[in-house]
């Protein structure tokens, strides 16, 4: 039975081999996350006189050069990370969305001041618009994880408005109105769970993006601070030690890469096949 | 209606026991079971059906703009003693807009909305006619432009498609496939997307071409009434199997099959 | 030319908007810049005298307008750190971020617009699919993580350049372009692979439509339909995706420099980040705002030469 259902879930998935492809990656990263908060194999802070030893059965991944198993810190850097960007998407998306339908869905001079401040903003690329906030407010894992959320507050303006603008002529919406169904419930009832599948798809997107800024602005060493260290400022440590224990920088960067190719896999599976040249 | 018109004897198209079946999705799909007819010089052959008919499947695959990857096909095509449905790519290519033209149900997105109307125009003579210089392409365009109905083709010329309404655009795409004085035109339903006046315009147009240039012309429509006004005979199709076949007077006022007595019943009276 | 003219008026209103929002910023949390520069240890006629000096009894405003005036001479103030003028900590610094960028978008174009193009050609086949597979991992690997791995590829491995062994174009423009090339080559990767895919989707899309079904129908091959009528279509939406990567490339710029040693605005913006300096902070992100606005403005120009739809109103 429960199998039958996920054959015909699976069935309507347009390329299932790449979605389950990438489902197994984050269901890899995932684990290595899970794990990481009830057992380690080692206290990723914990320093200890084995210095920048390469791949072992007692340090899997080796040691940097303070002696500190590097598994363990990938752990634990990559929980941060993994964190982050969940957070930034909960910043970016909700507030978003919020204003981005609002001002759509009202128009008017409101609308008109916020579309020209998320033009500027929208062409900002994230990692600076994130330095900004963080050289104003300091750099913190929390406030990363903030500068990030509302560096992608605009994209999810500009995709919640411009859908909210397209379904406000849209009959059903206009018959609710016209029905005197109160205006916050028209936004958040008839039209939003209507365009869940474009802002889903942006949510995914965004994530990535997110681990691809989370990681960048850590490596700059914007964020976590030592010696509790997220998966980018690892690899700019590692650097210097890339040769002697390669592991140290492939280690969190393979992380880094999984996280974001296990969900753009998945989000290409979703994807309609295109048609071809005739 | 048309018995001052000539029809010469001469075939100029023959369809042998065309098969078109689609395999895209797995399940394998009849769109054209069993088609033979024939296309004479200087005719205008109506191919009347509902949708799903097989009859625009039909004029694809004459003008060679079928799918060929996802697609079986049995008979032939045979136009030029060649065999369209079997030839090679580059053989139909030496037809397709030179000999044999076609034009669409949609007008409005069948012209491609970035380049000038000219340009598209004359397309068919900068890919069959290298010979033509620049200035003589442009007046062959803007003749065949003219002739298509269109006031000011110099103007025209010039502009592009979301400067025109639905008819003008249909007039372009009319003179763009007669710019080559192609042998055959291929019309699919070409008046679908137009209102009345306009449709009764092209009609008109169409009728012309076919009296001065003798060009055949091979009509697509689910249009009785429309068929009847213009063409010289008629072949009824449903669900991929022509039914009825004949001269247009015979086909309207003396149907033998069920089917196409419904679709002339269907037909307002009024218009009689 | 209307078009043009409102859209400049837009990009003006979104240039004094953006400025404006940072200066504010700026203002509310950086504090008193005269305590930044004399210290806290000053005595109050000294600060009261530099705030008149520098303008800061002057109303909110006012204290803006002075400052965007200032700014647009090229005059951004004086860093509170090294006590000389931002412009001239910067001037040596900002072509060569900018020089990396725009390599590294030369090189996007030059590697995603051909792959784009060959993938949609060839759509469906087994080398599409596997060029589309690497593109998706390629996409998932970070500038820097990519610039270590060519880095150490090409650089110890190959021998094809030195790792630090950093040129200044005062020096030798060639040998400065040569060094840039793998760092550019680092940012360039994930967003050619991003330009290829969007480009393919794009032109696929354009086949299907009816435009270009009329195409084939006039005895047009692949080719002629591909290049005389799909391209053309199918870049409108890749034009918007290269207008913002100028801006990515910059931010890839800062990230990828550290990676290869390069002196270009990377380190000391995250050195005053960390101090604190906020008027080089202020200068910087103002100087690429300005960039990205005015490219944001060719983009919708460049939008109006394409495409004729976009109506003068």
């Amino acid at each position: 039975m429960a199998t039958t259902r996920t054959r015909s879930l699976l069935a309507r998935i347009p390329n299932p081999r790449l979605f389950c492809a990438g489902a197994l990656i984050m269901l890899a990263v995932i684990t290595l996350i899970v794990i990481g908060m009830v057992w380690m194999p080692y206290e990723p802070t914990a320093m200890s006189p084995d210095r920048l030893q390469g791949v072992s059965a007692a340090h899997l991944l080796g040691t940097d050069k303070m002696g500190r198993d590097i598994l363990s810190r990938v752990m634990y850097g990559s929980r941060i990370t993994f964190l982050v960007a969940l957070g930034t998407m909960a910043i970016g998306a909700g507030f978003g969305i919020l204003v981005g339908a609002v001002t759509g869905y009202y128009g008017g001079i409101v609308d008109e001041v916020v579309m020209r401040v998320t033009d500027g903003l929208f062409a900002f690329p994230t990692v600076l618009l994130a330095l900004v906030i963080v050289s104003l407010f300091g750099s913190s894992t929390l406030n990363v994880m903030w500068a990030l959320g509302i560096a992608f507050v605009p994209s999810f303006i500009r995709v919640a408005r411009s859908e909210v603008i397209r379904c406000k002529h849209l009959d059903y919406v206009k018959n609710a109105r016209l029905m005197g169904v109160r205006d916050a419930r028209v936004i958040f009832v008839h039209i939003l769970p209507n365009v869940s599948g474009v802002i889903m798809s942006n949510v995914m997107i965004g994530f990535n993006n997110a681990v691809l800024s989370e990681a960048g602005l850590s490596y700059l060493g914007i964020g976590s601070q030592p010696p509790y260290a997220s998966l980018g400022q690892m690899i700019s440590e590692a650097q210097e030690i890339f040769f002697t224990v390669p592991s140290a920088v492939l280690g969190p960067g393979m992380v880094i890469v999984l996280m974001v190719l296990g969900f753009s896999l998945m989000g290409e599976g979703l994807r309609a096949a295109e048609g071809r040249m005739a | 209606m048309h018995g001052d018109s000539v029809i010469a004897d001469a075939p100029i198209l023959q369809i042998r026991n065309l098969r078109l079946e689609f395999h895209d999705h797995g399940h394998p799909e009849v769109a054209v079971e069993d088609l033979s007819l024939t296309l004479h010089r200087g005719e205008i052959l109506g191919v009347v059906g509902e949708s799903g008919s097989g009859k625009s499947m039909t004029a694809l695959a004459i003008a060679g703009l079928l799918n060929r990857h996802a697609l079986d096909c049995g008979g032939e095509i045979l136009f030029d003693g060649v065999d369209l449905l079997h030839c090679g790519r580059s053989t139909l290519r030496h037809y397709q807009g030179d000999e044999i033209s076609m034009i669409f149900q949609e007008p409005m997105t069948s012209l491609d909305p970035l380049q000038r109307i000219g340009m598209q125009v004359e397309e068919a003579l900068r890919i069959h006619h290298k010979e033509l210089s620049a200035a003589e392409r442009k007046e062959a365009a803007i003749r065949a432009m003219g002739a298509a109905g269109l006031a000011e083709p110099e103007q025209v010329y010039g502009m592009y498609p979301h400067e025109l309404s639905g008819g003008m655009r249909q007039r372009v795409m009319i003179a763009a496939a007669t710019v080559s004085r192609p042998q055959i035109l291929i019309a699919d339903e070409p008046t679908t997307a137009l209102d009345v006046t306009t449709q009764a315009q092209i009609i008109a147009l169409l009728r012309q071409i076919n009296a001065e240039d003798g060009t055949a012309i091979v009509f697509i429509s689910h249009d009785l009434s429309l068929v009847r006004q213009l063409c010289h005979r008629v072949i009824v199709m449903r669900r991929g199997v022509a039914v009825e076949m004949g001269t247009s007077d015979e086909v309207f006022l003396n149907p033998r099959h069920a089917y196409t007595q419904s679709l002339v019943d269907a037909i307002p009276k009024v218009v009689l | 030319m209307r078009y043009v003219l409102k859209k400049t008026a837009t990009t003006l209103a979104t240039l004094l908007v953006v400025s404006l929002l940072l200066f504010v910023a700026f203002q509310l949390i950086s504090g008193d810049p005269a305590t930044h520069i004399l210290g806290t240890g000053a005595t109050p006629e000294r600060l009261a005298a530099l705030r008149a000096e520098l303008g800061l009894d002057q109303p909110l405003p006012a204290r803006y307008l002075m400052w965007l005036t200032a700014f647009a001479r090229g005059d951004a103030g004086v860093s509170y750190v090294y006590h000389q003028s931002v412009s001239s900590l910067l001037s040596a610094k900002v072509p060569v971020t900018f020089a990396l960028a725009a390599m590294s978008f030369v090189l996007m174009c030059a590697i995603g617009l051909p792959m784009g193009i060959a993938c949609a050609k060839h759509a469906g086949s087994p080398i599409d699919r596997a060029v589309m597979v690497a593109n998706q991992i390629i996409m998932a690997i970070p500038p820097f993580f990519a610039g270590i791995l060519i880095s150490w590829a090409f650089g110890m491995g190959l021998h094809l350049f030195t790792p630090g062994g950093y040129v200044s174009y005062e020096t030798s423009v060639p040998r400065f372009l040569g060094y840039l090339v793998f760092p550019a080559v680092a940012i360039a990767l994930p967003r050619a692979a991003q330009l290829a895919k969007l480009l393919r989707g794009s032109l696929l899309e354009e086949a299907g439509k009816n435009y270009a079904r009329t195409a084939y129908s006039r005895g047009n091959n692949t080719n002629g339909v591909l290049y005389g009528h799909l391209l053309k279509n199918a870049f409108l939406p890749a034009l918007t995706f290269l207008g913002m990567s100028l801006g990515t490339m910059l931010a890839g710029s800062l990230v990828v420099e550290r990676v290869f040693n390069i002196p270009g605005i990377s380190s000391i913006l995250l050195a005053s980040i960390g101090n604190r300096d906020y008027p080089v902070v202020l200068a910087t992100v103002m100087l690429i705002a300005v960039f990205i606005i005015f490219v944001n403005l060719l983009v919708d120009i460049l939008y109006k030469v394409l495409d004729p739809r976009i109506d003068e109103e």
